[in-house]
């Protein structure tokens, strides 16, 4: 059994709700990078100059990439042999959002209640997400998600006879209704499987694997690798305003499911798909 | 085309742009988001006084993060225009003739920017750190309590925007993706 203080978590996710907000990872920043040599698009060219540009200049003046720095998703993975102590977890990652956004100048974009719509003031709660795992660890990702592109995500609970080309088509369907609203370049998660909720926080993990990284299910590799293609010609283009590249990147995340369902999830994100990554 | 607009953004200037106009935009622009514009239209409804005045003026869908010390503003880029859609046609109207935000405007909104000569304009998405350098000062002018949605009258210096939907009603997003659509 190994002892962890909350008091450390608290002081992990303030850090990394910072550093994600000024700081792309460097797989999402090369395949940005990248996009603006390859573009055929003369405008788009140079709106992926311009987001280059954004990126040094957040980089450099700890401003965040985006104005919109999002909910906070927060993933934690508890190793069943450490023994947390210091107090309760959750207000501890609470509190690190609290500091982070404050320490940060970070935006405070969360309201209370849906409905009264009455702002926190300190961005929290952040949403948490945990797993046990084997082991003496705690691994924690912060992922702030903006809500341009959140708002363009979708789930459909599709029937077994819909197959792989009824996925193509809801994902398709997706990043088109999506289009200049979710601020391309985009990257796209895609959950298949499991059921209604297990679908989109496997759509939300797909956004976290690096952009370089491919499924080892070579059927999975292959839908992943058509699907940015064909997503790459609808046109659409960065900021909305046509070319060839809409999305930066795309994944796929399956789990077993029910011999009557075929769920799936596209979450959608901008190009500015932070996360941040610590272990303890 | 590449053009420099200063405000105040009156009709006559609005009718020379076209959709694919690179505006660099110098004056005063004002910013409203969602919960801005809810307490417009209330004020409107009760014949009270708006936060300012809307004859020729150009409104910014943005709500920024903090500054930090010595600077204007934080990051400030466009949020997501359509949420403003229940709004907008009520303000152009009354007399605003620019937009400023991000994505798709719905039918309503089109026609009022074609009753009222307005424009709408696209900033580019994401870029919020770099737009924040085009912003040379900001001032909370009303509805403090919403915070980032407060209304901030900002000075802007060559502000760059492109023109999305012209005053004629032409949308760049509906002819865009075709261009390089190999579908």
């Amino acid at each position: 059994m190994r002892e962890i203080n909350v008091a450390a978590i608290t002081s992990c996710v303030r850090q990394m709700c910072m550093d994600a907000n000024y700081h792309l990872s460097p797989d999402m920043q090369a395949r940005l990078f990248e996009a603006a040599e390859t573009e055929q698009s003369p405008l788009g060219r140079q709106i992926l100059e311009k987001l280059k540009e954004n990126l040094e200049i957040a980089a450099a003046d700890q401003i965040p990439i985006c104005q919109d720095t999002g909910m906070a998703v927060v993933f934690v993975e508890v190793g069943q042999e450490v023994h947390l102590t210091g107090g309760d977890v959750s207000s501890a990652i609470q509190e690190g959002v609290r500091r982070g956004y404050q320490d940060g100048y970070l935006r405070k974009s969360i309201v209370r209640d849906p409905l009264t719509r009455v702002n926190t003031g300190d961005n929290t709660p952040a949403v948490i997400h945990y797993t046990i795992v084997p082991g003496e660890q705690v691994r924690i990702t912060v992922a702030p998600k903006g809500f341009g592109s959140e708002n363009k995500s979708r789930l459909f609970m599709l029937v077994p006879a819909d197959g792989v080309d009824g996925v193509k088509k809801a994902v398709l369907q997706t990043v088109r209704e999506a289009g200049p609203n979710a601020c391309p370049p985009m990257a796209v998660g895609v959950g298949i499987g499991g059921n209604f909720e297990k679908c989109a926080c496997l759509a939300k993990q797909a956004l976290l694997i690096p952009t370089d990284q491919q499924s080892e299910d070579p059927q999975i590799r292959k839908l992943e690798q058509e699907l940015l293609a064909e997503i790459n010609k609808t046109g659409i283009g960065p900021a909305g305003l046509g070319g060839t590249v809409t999305a930066l990147a795309l994944h796929v995340k399956t789990y077993p499911t029910h011999i009557a369902g075929l769920p799936v999830a596209v979450n959608i994100c901008c190009h500015v798909n932070r996360h941040e990554t610590m272990v303890l | 085309m590449d053009c420099r607009i200063s405000t105040p953004f009156t009709k006559e200037k609005a009718a020379e742009l076209h959709i694919g106009d690179m505006v660099y935009l110098t004056g005063t622009i004002y910013t409203a988001r969602d919960a801005a514009h809810k307490r417009m239209m209330e004020a409107i409804r009760q014949g009270r006084p708006l936060p300012f005045d809307l004859h020729n003026s150009i409104i910014y869908y943005m709500g920024p993060t903090p500054a930090r010390d010595g600077r204007p503003i934080g990051s400030a880029g466009p949020t997501t225009a359509g949420r403003m859609d229940a709004y907008a046609p009520t303000l152009l109207d009354l007399g605003e003739t620019g937009m400023i935000g991000k994505g798709r405007r719905n039918e309503a909104v089109r026609q009022a920017v074609i009753r009222n000569g307005a424009v709408y304009f696209a900033a580019i998405g994401g870029a919020g750190a770099l737009l924040s350098k085009a912003i040379t000062s900001a001032e909370v002018v009303a509805y403090e309590d919403l915070g980032t949605e407060a209304v901030r009258k900002l000075t802007v210096q060559e502000f760059p925007v492109i023109v999305v939907m012209d005053s004629k009603g032409n949308d760049l997003y509906e002819i865009a993706a075709s261009k390089y659509c190999t579908e």
